[in-house]
């Protein structure tokens, strides 16, 4: 009952934004400099040629007109059709969201079954080595550039032990092993950042738990240590954990376009970059679009497990 | 008890590891019949016709045919063409297509579908729209046989049909030549050597391209873009990379078999790879080009014009892109340095300052404002860029390099607005020297000013003229003294600064034999060894 409220009031919310959104990847496209046209038409275009590429794409139109336009079109599920491939757009997101969701997930799922843990055992053991080189670890993750660290996992583990490859997705269909294959260089080269993140995110939130009244009660009831952290601590501790690997994944959707890049990952990043580059409007909209409907439902999912997590936000 | 299963996490997290590890090793020598090609840039417009991408015009060459085409001496030789015949008063020119020509979706090529090709291509292509004004009728006589009827004679009928760059005249069927020039073919039906496997693909990813078995080949041996086109492998799959240092890694790993256009900073460790050859199949390569705007200050006066070459030495600009001197030569030609138009009349190529400062005075400039358009996407763009810059402010000039990436460079270039209201003075771009060594289709000697010439709109009636001579004149010797005066006369007005010629060698496996020598990457030809 309470997730069904927490449903209800947040999806009437997301209308609003994504009317936002919506606006502002029209007009931020209108107002950047460069033309679809001139690069459609071509070096040898006369001006006549011009003239009936921008009718034909009814990029002749008023502004409002243009805009109410594809949002007529957006209602009712269409997403247009890209200038330059002449492709649906639903069709060109279709075939790179594979690629980015699966790195996205591997690197989550791999960042919390590491980050966790390392935030945990850094803030039990606080002060301790462990806690000193896992923060040391983080601050690494978040010093060094992705591109550089990709390049150090193609040099090392590709080109000198031959254990991955270079570059390159493979499919579900290929099997879930080759998939993997293909995508723990990237996975590994994204998580470092989500790893310190996370780890860090965890220590401080465990810390302050375990700083709590219920814990030293825990503790003088004489319960052993590994529940006293994971049964009441952790739990308790989890809220803000969940946040942050909420926005990472958010983040991670909209923004492996360097991992894409140098792993040629085919997702949607390269897209989102070749189509910024070719101005192709219908594209880069519908992308924005799908970005944005993905950040809505991301958070929608987190606020949800809130009410797992701490039964009081539900009954708030 | 923490600790065992902190332990146990560790164990099993290793074991994973491990396995990973242990997975069958990379996917090296996909089948000896495919052929994993990084080309400079992805595949995104299809339509060959649609604009002059070499990307367009390389998917046009595997899939369609093209009713004559040049060898590796410069020759027009005919393709789809059995044979042909001039008529003595050469007003009429009689073609007969090869028997058994089919499209990929099996019917015959036919007179009627090579007709509207013709048609619509030449309404896109400014080398087919100047020879269709020489054309009364192009009619069919039969299935296999149609006619050119000129209205006066026409020295480039031949040369044109065999274009050797974008954008080329491919032959469709009827249906699909029947689109308006302006909007984009959505079926991929030629009669080339390779079939375009539409279902796999991924704009600006990846195409793929499957061996036409119904195709016939010339029974010639492949030369340049003319001969046989005997296609060895099954399969083609031209894939995007957009780092070239991981295309590079890629190709050392054996994950690809050929990679177009490495950069020359990355070829020495490719060179050194063991089983990497780096190949230069193209004969004619690149060149560099610098045009100013005819119609904004301070480039409206031709003496300012020619202070900018005064002040330039190609090879600066040719360090600035290529680096090594291997790779490149500075050269005045502009229809390229070994084309049988080439000449060196008109320019040293090095610098003359104090004849440049001259020129300035003389030219009136009084520190207008330079406006330089300058595509940061790659080092061929950028590098001479910079150096032009720095050139040009050396001798007084006051010059402001606005940098952008390509797109917006194309989208500013066309506008013909003052610099105040978005307009430009001047630019640098790399094109193939094929597109340039012919007067007629080297747009950069487009004079017809701002009325329908190329960007920079140049205005000089005495080279439309020589122009026009060129393309009247059949022979030659001929042919070679008036592009020698358009030459000359084109620096004499300025209408664009040769930036130099340079080659961008191929890298590839070992594996790749017999590669043809061409001014574009081909794949037919070639065989792929286990």
């Amino acid at each position: 009952m309470a997730v069904a409220g927490v449903l209800l009031k947040r999806s009437v919310s997301v209308v609003p934004v994504l009317a936002v959104v919506a606006l502002i990847a029209f007009l931020l496209l209108r107002f950047s400099s460069g033309d679809p046209v001139a690069q459609l038409a071509g070096d040898n275009a006369d001006p006549a040629a011009i003239v009936a590429i921008r009718a034909r794409l009814g990029l002749d139109q008023p502004l409002p007109m243009q805009f109410l336009h594809w949002l007529w079109r957006l209602l009712q599920g269409d997403l247009g059709t890209s200038i330059v491939s002449n492709q649906p757009v639903s069709t060109l997101i279709a075939q790179r969201i594979g690629p980015t969701l699966s790195v996205s997930i591997t690197t989550i799922v791999f960042s919390v079954l590491v980050g966790v843990p390392i935030g945990v055992f850094a803030a039990w053991r606080r002060g301790g080595w462990l806690d000193r080189f896992a923060m040391w670890t983080s601050v690494t993750g978040f010093a060094v550039p992705t591109f550089a660290i990709g390049y150090f996992w193609i040099y090392l583990l590709s080109m000198q032990l031959g254990l991955f490859p270079v570059q390159g997705y493979a499919p579900l269909s290929a099997g879930l092993g080759v998939l993997l294959w293909h995508l723990a260089l990237p996975t590994l080269t994204l998580s470092l950042v989500y790893v310190a993140l996370i780890a860090r995110v965890a220590r401080t939130s465990l810390l302050e738990v375990l700083n709590e009244d219920f814990v030293r009660t825990a503790r003088a009831k004489g319960l052993p240590e590994r529940i006293v952290v994971f049964k009441h601590a952790l739990r308790n501790a989890a809220v803000p954990i969940v946040s942050i690997v909420g926005i990472g994944v958010a983040l991670l959707i909209g923004g492996v376009v360097v991992t894409e890049s140098v792993f040629n990952l085919p997702g949607l990043g390269r897209l989102t970059i070749d189509s910024v580059l070719a101005r192709d409007y219908p594209v880069i909209q519908g992308i924005i679009m799908v970005f944005g409907g993905a950040y809505v439902a991301i958070n929608l999912l987190v606020d949800i497990s809130y009410t797992f997590f701490d039964p009081r936000i539900s009954a708030q | 008890m923490f600790s065992d299963f902190s332990r146990r996490s560790l164990l099993k997290a290793g074991a994973a590891g491990l396995a990973v590890g242990m997975m069958p090793r990379i996917a090296r020598a996909q089948s000896s019949k495919v052929i994993r090609a990084v080309m400079h840039a992805p595949l995104r417009a299809t339509d060959p016709l649609i604009n002059t991408a070499w990307t367009g015009r390389n998917h046009g060459l595997n899939i369609y045919d093209t009713l004559f085409s040049t060898d590796s001496k410069f020759q027009v030789r005919p393709q789809m063409v059995e044979a042909y015949e001039v008529s003595a008063d050469k007003l009429t020119y009689t073609f007969r297509l090869r028997s058994g020509l089919k499209f990929h979706d099996g019917a015959p090529v036919t007179s009627a579908d090579v007709i509207p090709s013709l048609q619509r291509w030449t309404k896109r292509d400014t080398m087919g729209s100047r020879m269709m004004g020489f054309v009364a009728e192009l009619k069919p006589v039969d299935d296999r046989t149609f006619q050119m009827m000129l209205k006066s004679p026409y020295g480039q009928v031949l040369q044109t049909l065999a274009k050797p760059s974008s954008i080329m005249p491919f032959i469709m069927p009827a249906r699909l030549a029947a689109q308006a020039p302006d909007q984009p073919v959505t079926e991929f039906v030629g009669s080339g050597p390779f079939r375009f496997i539409a279902s796999e693909f991924r704009p600006g990813s990846r195409a793929v391209y499957e061996r036409n078995p119904d195709y016939v080949s010339r029974d010639e041996p492949s030369d340049g873009l003319a001969g046989g086109k005997i296609v060895k492998i099954d399969r083609y799959e031209w894939i995007s990379m957009p780092d070239f240092q991981t295309a590079a890694n890629a190709l050392i790993n054996k994950e690809i078999d050929f990679l177009e256009a490495a950069p020359h900073d990355i070829l020495p460790s490719l060179i050194a790879a063991k089983d990497v050859t780096v190949a230069d199949y193209n004969p004619l390569g690149f060149m560099s080009v610098v045009r100013m705007n005819w119609l904004t200050e301070p480039f409206n006066k031709q003496e300012i014009r020619q202070a900018v070459m005064y002040a330039s030495d190609q090879a600066d600009w040719l360090d600035a892109q290529v680096g090594n001197p291997e790779y490149y030569q500075a050269s005045a030609a502009m229809f390229g340095v070994t084309t049988p138009l080439a000449s060196e009349l008109g320019w040293n190529t090095k610098p003359d300052i104090a004849r440049a400062k001259d020129l300035l005075k003389k030219g009136g400039y009084k520190g207008e404002k330079v406006v330089m358009l300058q595509g940061t996407d790659s080092p061929l763009l950028s590098g001479s860029s910079t150096v032009t810059a720095q050139k040009l402010r050396a001798i007084g000039m006051n010059v402001e390099v606005q940098t952008m990436d390509w797109g917006s460079v194309l989208a500013r270039r066309v506008k013909q607005d003052s610099t105040a209201n978005g307009g430009w003075s001047m630019t640098h771009w790399v094109t193939t020297t094929t597109e340039l060594m012919n007067p007629l289709a080297s747009t950069v000697l487009d004079t017809r000013g701002k009325n329908g010439g190329f960007f920079g709109w140049p205005e000089d009636v005495e080279i439309e003229s020589l122009r026009n001579k060129f393309a009247l004149e059949p022979e030659a010797a001929a042919q070679k003294t008036v592009a020698e005066a358009i030459q000359k006369r084109a620096y004499d007005v300025m209408t664009h600064i040769p930036g130099g010629q340079f080659r961008q060698p191929v890298s590839h496996s070992k594996a790749l034999k017999n590669i043809v020598h061409a001014p574009a990457p081909l794949f037919w030809n070639v065989e792929k060894t286990a």
